[in-house]
């Protein structure tokens, strides 16, 4: 870890406007990724900026009926919220599927949306990387694949984005709001937020230098059931091979986000329409494109399969 | 004292305290966060180490610029095989422990900088710049096992009757092979090691199974006098088998601790340990069984290929086959691979615990092709004497290698309840609730499963010392280079010092991990409780007959009872004995030949339902229980534990432990504990464990074996099996993981 | 039984008792120093309470909860098994809430109140869980175990305080401490010795007589 000074932010605003006077300085939250690649040099910011004191903790109802979340909300706070657990189920049990209790009470909302991904050669620095170094390659791509991903992906990174809750935000169409350094607020979707990898992996969110995550929001609550099946080789404290997050309404429609499998959340609006002909019949729209290699080609039965389990445990 | 026949009666038949489910003596201190590890030895002055490992798995460092480091902030001393001095390498280690500029495996250590805190140790390892000349290496098993060979040492190859001519002739045939992967110890204390030179002698904290191995290592890699060592582990915070050795974490304390003049500590980052260090090598197994039509194996054939480091070791999976089943034409054949992955070695069972994975599974299938019940086509098969008869003697002269070859006289097992542990087993289990044909029994989404599986582990003993003394208060303390790694030593040892002296546990303070105690047997090979606890024994025999003659009793019936010695009517307090000061005794427990004229081994069965789940082929384990046979149980509380944990291991091995090999790059990919996934609490259920009632005076006079690894033997078959019989699907490459079993798993 | 480490305190006057000698000794040599390569080490003094003692320490500002504690403070009791949150070994309880002390930064902890396991009980008088902990065997090697008892203590709160988890039937309705719930609750907590079982036993066990 390469030594760095630090400050405490007093307002949003000021956080953004400090971000941006040092080009290498990073926001910290719960720190629980931050800390682990800095760790490892994989992350090295000279200056870090402590966003924990601005008050961001807490949840508001919109005016159009949904919820903004603080993006200090730590996971188990937004997981246990009440009003989470009751309109927006698909979250608070996306947050449960992740990571460990320990972790959970650390980690943010925002730092959750910035979540880099558990690649094992993005973790070795003795190997090429384009998200750590670009332009000196992927060293992923031909060797241990097993977690990697099947769709979306580039001849740069073959990276997943490995966070559950962003899972559940792109299937509640979330909206990412932030400040910029010059003081201005935005509102980003977050189909637009997360990026594929194509040829600058290293570039994962539509954030700008210095933009600060302040908030959340989901729009009005959907009804139907709300359901995230997390499928993984141990019990938990793992990392999803592929997850499903879904809304079921009781016709039978609904939406869903796949995680697992891409370098963002996959979500194929058109392959909603296909959930009546069931789950096969999905996955062939959800994964057109898909770019397997033959050591992770079993994620795309594995989501066929596990999307036919969601739409059945939403039958019952 | 030597051990050459059978235990009679002694005293720790009376089983006052041995055999008495007592908590373990340190747990208070455990539990506080009082027991001390060895990175938790902080000394005046004290400097921290930070490791470099080598960036490519094969070839040689063409430069290395470590004066940017050296500028570092904090930055005291950095060391590298080039200012290290000519170094040795241990008798137990392949590779060397400070590499370059050969570089031998993949994060094999090529340097240590020394700093005045981690942090900057850290920062400043980071600056040290490489370049290396990589080589083309062998990191492929499946690749190079066709160039492997027949290892020099042991016994890789066994012949009984003719394997070839009965398999052919057999009614029913079977014949498949079976993967099991690398694997990790993956124990929660990183290697660690605090280093002081005190002029020429070195004192390390280290955290390490086996004292005396270390110490002697240790001297021999730095070429300096055995007895200027003080080699120090009183707690460890687990091994399975990767604390066995020296390792790159004692070499690079002592040489970084030398060239800062300051102590220095050190710990492995966890990153590093699965590459840096040993683990238990893959395997690629064939097993073969011949039976008439009513089950009786006629012939049993099982070959293993492995690889290691260029002058490394087998891993020995075919050994159970020469004891577990009976069958008249046998072979086995061991087989090695020279790969330059990192170093293999043991991991608790070495040998055993791979080799029963695959051949439990082969049990199970050979049992379904004959149609008989998996239980009974084992007891069928089940043997009271040795089946396979000791292969011919180095030494010609020896009388009682001579009537093994001779084939005229059977070895039998000091003891064998195998068939028992199935019995009993299934009866608890409720065996004869599972349905034989796969994939029937469903409980909602689950396929649900059950499986058996045979264990066995063949028992070692280790010569053991141990001192004891009588202090004036009449508390009794033992010293032994003993080692706790979790098993349990300090309570079996108080026990045994508590039963010996009539004195209760209390009254008894145990040292361990000390180089400057009697060497012990140290801990591994399931041989530490046995051995360790018999080390103690034969001390305390001398202290007995020290207080005896202190005290002027002369009587044969002589007994230590209540803090009492007594004989006839005449009864003294024990501290009596010490009343002009401490008494002394100090012996070590010598094991003769027994084991050689009666076999001894410990048997277990393994029984484990399992719910596969019908969408998505996760499998969860629902219900586990392991029937042991193994001796006298010294502490049914710690024994418990070991098997408890053994199961948790195999369940591992079986679901979800691979180190994953990057063939191009050469190294285990997943090196950390995020990727190389180890069961959590959600992972385990209840389990039980039911020991047998055993006794077996052949293994020493504590009459006990051990339990430890015989756990982990044989249930990662029985979760396999497990899984075949929730789905219909066979599995014979580890781990079982949800992609192997989808193709075939019926759609959803 | 004493530990093998304070007899060798007792012995030899090698070992250091308290925080101070290797904290005063390890930092200020380098501390706000520019060396030559231009690299500065940026240091901070924090004020913090653990175990309901005020502490104050200067602190490299690299410098994790966990190596302030076992470093600095020789507060060895709270476990470095990973350094990276992936074994929950080094688990303590900040303002009452667990975490990983070795994905936080000791200066992230201003005015914030530490407690280790040290600071649950003694070997004298040990915390019910403790206690528990012991009588059910639910350790072996002992290294993960201080972090698996605070862990413990936490899940049994957070059970309590109606926090759903992954394995919740309903998760709007309040948990059960069931064995289920604790063993998924716990899953962050690994312990390579295998002592799952007895673990959930102790905290069943705990969590009985709480009730």
């Amino acid at each position: 870890m390469k030594s760095f000074s630090f400050e405490r932010a007093q307002s949003p605003a000021d956080a953004a406007a400090a971000a941006a006077r040092q080009p290498d300085a990073k926001f910290i939250a719960g720190g629980t990724n931050l800390l682990d690649l800095m760790k490892l040099e994989i992350e090295v910011p000279t200056h870090l900026i402590d966003v924990n004191g601005l008050a961001l903790d807490r949840i508001e109802d919109t005016e159009q009926g949904g919820i903004r979340i603080g993006a200090l909300m730590r996971n188990t706070d937004l997981a246990a919220h009440e009003r989470v657990r009751s309109d927006y189920g698909l979250l608070s049990r996306a947050l449960l599927a992740g990571a460990s209790g320990q972790l959970r009470n650390k980690a943010t909302t925002a730092g959750n949306l910035l979540q880099r991904t558990r690649c094992p050669y993005f973790y070795d620095t003795n190997m090429a990387c384009n998200k750590r170094q670009p332009g000196s390659g992927c060293s992923a791509i031909g060797g241990f694949t097993r977690q990697l991903a099947v769709v979306g992906v580039s001849d740069a990174c073959i990276a997943t984005n490995p966070s559950d809750m962003n899972v559940a935000l792109r299937a509640l169409d979330a909206t990412v709001e932030t400040v910029k350094p010059d003081g201005q607020t935005r509102a980003i979707p977050i189909a637009d937020f997360h990026k594929l990898p194509g040829d600058t992996p290293h570039i994962e969110t539509a954030l700008e230098q210095g933009e600060l995550i302040t908030a959340v929001t989901l729009p009005k609550p959907l009804g139907g059931k709300h359901i995230y099946r997390k499928v993984r080789d141990r019990a938990s404290y793992a990392f999803a091979l592929v997850s499903v997050g879904a809304v079921i309404q009781p016709d039978g429609t609904g939406r869903f986000a796949v995680g697992g499998v891409a370098h963002k959340p996959w979500r194929v609006e058109e392959a909603e329409s296909e959930l009546s002909r069931g789950a096969p019949a999905v996955s062939q729209r959800l994964f057109a494109d898909a770019k397997p290699t033959n050591e992770n080609r079993f994620k795309l039965a594995l989501t066929t399969r596990a999307l036919a389990s969601v739409v059945e445990e939403a039958r019952t | 004292m030597k051990f050459d026949t059978p235990a009679a009666t002694n005293p720790i038949d009376q089983l006052k305290v041995v055999g008495q489910p007592h908590d373990r003596i340190e747990g208070p201190l455990k539990t506080t966060g009082t027991a001390l590890y060895a990175y938790e030895h902080n000394l005046p002055n004290q400097a921290y180490g930070y490791v470099v490992g080598a960036g490519i798995a094969k070839g040689r460092i063409r430069s290395m610029e470590t004066a940017e480091a050296k500028r570092a902030p904090g930055v005291i001393a950095i060391v590298t095989a080039e200012n290290a001095g000519k170094l040795g390498i241990g008798e137990k280690n392949t590779a060397k422990l400070l590499g370059g500029p050969e570089i031998q495996h993949y994060h094999q250590a090529i340097a240590l900088v020394v700093a005045e805190s981690f942090e900057q140790a850290r920062a400043a390892a980071n600056l040290v710049r490489v370049e290396y000349q990589s080589e083309k290496g062998r990191f492929s098993l499946n690749e190079e096992k066709g160039q492997g060979k027949k290892p020099e040492d042991g016994e890789p190859d066994s012949a009984v009757g003719d394997f070839q001519a009965g398999f052919e002739r057999a009614a029913v045939k079977f014949d498949a092979i079976y993967h099991t992967p690398d694997h990790s110890h993956a124990m929660m204390e990183p290697h660690a090691s605090v280093a002081a030179w005190d002029g020429d002698k070195l004192m390390v904290w280290t955290s390490n199974q086996m004292i005396n191995w270390g110490a002697d290592d240790l001297a021999k890699t730095l070429n300096i006098n055995r007895d200027s060592i003080r080699l120090m582990s009183p707690f460890v915070g687990g091994g399975f088998g990767g604390k066995l050795f020296l390792r790159s974490d004692i070499v690079l304390a002592a040489l970084g601790a030398k060239a800062a003049h300051r102590p220095v500590k050190v710990a492995l980052q966890r990153p590093l340990i699965a590459n840096n260090t040993t683990h238990r090598p893959a395997t690629v197994q064939r097993i073969r069984i011949g039976a008439s039509q009513d089950g009786k194996i006629s012939a049993i054939g099982h070959e293993s290929w492995s690889g290691d480091l260029e002058g490394g070791q087998p891993e020995n999976a075919v050994q159970q086959t020469r004891f577990l089943y009976a069958g008249a034409d046998r072979m086995t054949q061991t087989r090695l691979a020279v790969l330059d992955l990192p170093e293999g070695n043991a991991m608790r069972a070495p040998g055993e615990a791979p080799g029963l994975m695959a051949l439990e599974i082969a049990m199970d299938e050979m049992a379904e092709r004959l149609e008989i019940d998996p239980i009974e086509f084992r007891i069928l098969n089940d043997t009271q004497v040795v089946p396979d008869k000791p292969s011919a003697p180095a030494d010609e002269t020896d009388p009682q290698a001579k009537a093994g070859e001779g084939g005229n006289k059977d070895l039998p097992f000091s003891q064998r309840q195998l068939t028992e542990c199935f019995r009993q087993g299934a009866e608890r289990f409720g065996w004869n609730k599972r349905n034989p044909q796969p994939a029937q029994v469903r409980d909602g989404r689950w396929l649900v499963g059950i499986g058996v599986a045979a264990a066995f582990r063949n028992n070692q003993t280790m010569d053991s010392g141990a001192r004891v003394r009588l202090a004036t208060d009449g508390v009794v303390t033992v010293e032994t280079d003993m080692t706790d790694i979790g098993t349990g030593s300090y309570t079996i040892i108080a026990q045994t010092a508590a039963e010996m002296m009539g004195v209760p546990l209390e009254m008894v303070e145990v040292r361990l991990g000390d180089s400057t105690y009697p060497v012990s047997s140290g801990s591994g090979g399931q041989w530490g409780g046995n051995s360790s606890t018999a080390g103690v024994y034969a001390a305390c025999v001398k202290l007995r007959e020290a207080v005896a003659q202190k005290l002027g009793f002369n009587a044969d019936d002589i007994e230590f009872a209540d803090s009492k010695v007594r004989a006839g009517n005449r009864s003294l307090p024990l501290k009596d004995a010490a009343k002009d000061g401490e008494i002394v005794a100090e012996d070590t427990l010598e094991f003769g030949d027994l084991d050689k004229k009666i076999h001894q081994s410990t048997f277990g069965a393994h029984f484990v339902e399992v719910g596969v789940d019908s969408f998505t082929g996760e499998t969860r384990i629902r219900r586990m229980m392991a029937v042991c046979a193994a001796g006298r149980i010294l502490n049914p509380k710690t024994a418990r534990s070991q098997v408890i944990g053994a199961l948790t291991m195999g369940a591992g091995a079986a679901l979800m432990e691979e180190l994953a090999i990057d063939e191009r790059h050469g190294f285990f990919a997943n090196h950390d504990l995020a990727g190389y996934e180890v069961p959590v609490h959600a992972d385990i259920p209840h389990q039980e464990v039911v020991f047998l009632d055993e006794t077996d005076p052949t293994s020493s006079p504590m009459k006990a074996k051990g339990v430890g690894e015989l756990g982990i033997c044989g249930v990662g078959a029985a979760v396999a099996n497990a899984i075949y019989n929730a789905t219909g699907v066979r599995v014979r490459e580890y781990p079982i993981t949800l992609d192997k079993l989808l193709p075939e798993m019926p759609d959803v | 039984m004493q530990s093998p480490g304070q007899l060798e305190l007792n012995r030899r006057d090698l070992l250091v008792s308290t925080a101070a000698t290797v904290a005063v000794s390890a930092v200020p040599a380098a501390a706000q120093a520019q060396n030559s390569t231009g690299e500065t080490v940026q240091t901070t003094r924090i004020k913090l309470s653990v175990n309901g003692k005020p502490r104050e320490l200067e602190v490299d500002t690299r410098t994790t909860l966990l190596d302030a504690l076992r470093e600095h403070m020789q507060l060895t009791g709270t476990k470095k098994g990973c350094d990276h949150g992936q074994c929950g070994a080094c688990t303590v309880l900040v303002d009452g809430r667990r975490i990983n002390s070795c994905l936080t930064l000791a200066w992230m902890h201003e005015n914030e109140e530490v407690t280790t396991i040290e600071g649950l009980g003694t070997p004298e008088t040990l915390h019910p869980m403790q206690a528990a902990f012991v009588s059910h065997d639910g350790y072996q090697c002992g290294y993960c175990t201080p972090g698996q008892i605070c862990s413990a203590i936490a899940v049994l709160d957070e059970i309590k305080a109606g926090i759903p988890s992954h394995v919740s039937g309903d998760i709007t309705a309040a948990p059960e401490a069931t064995a289920l719930e604790m063993r998924e609750r716990m899953s962050g907590n690994i312990c390579r010795c295998g002592a799952y079982s007895n673990i959930v036993d102790a905290m069943t066990d705990v969590a009985g007589r709480q009730a």
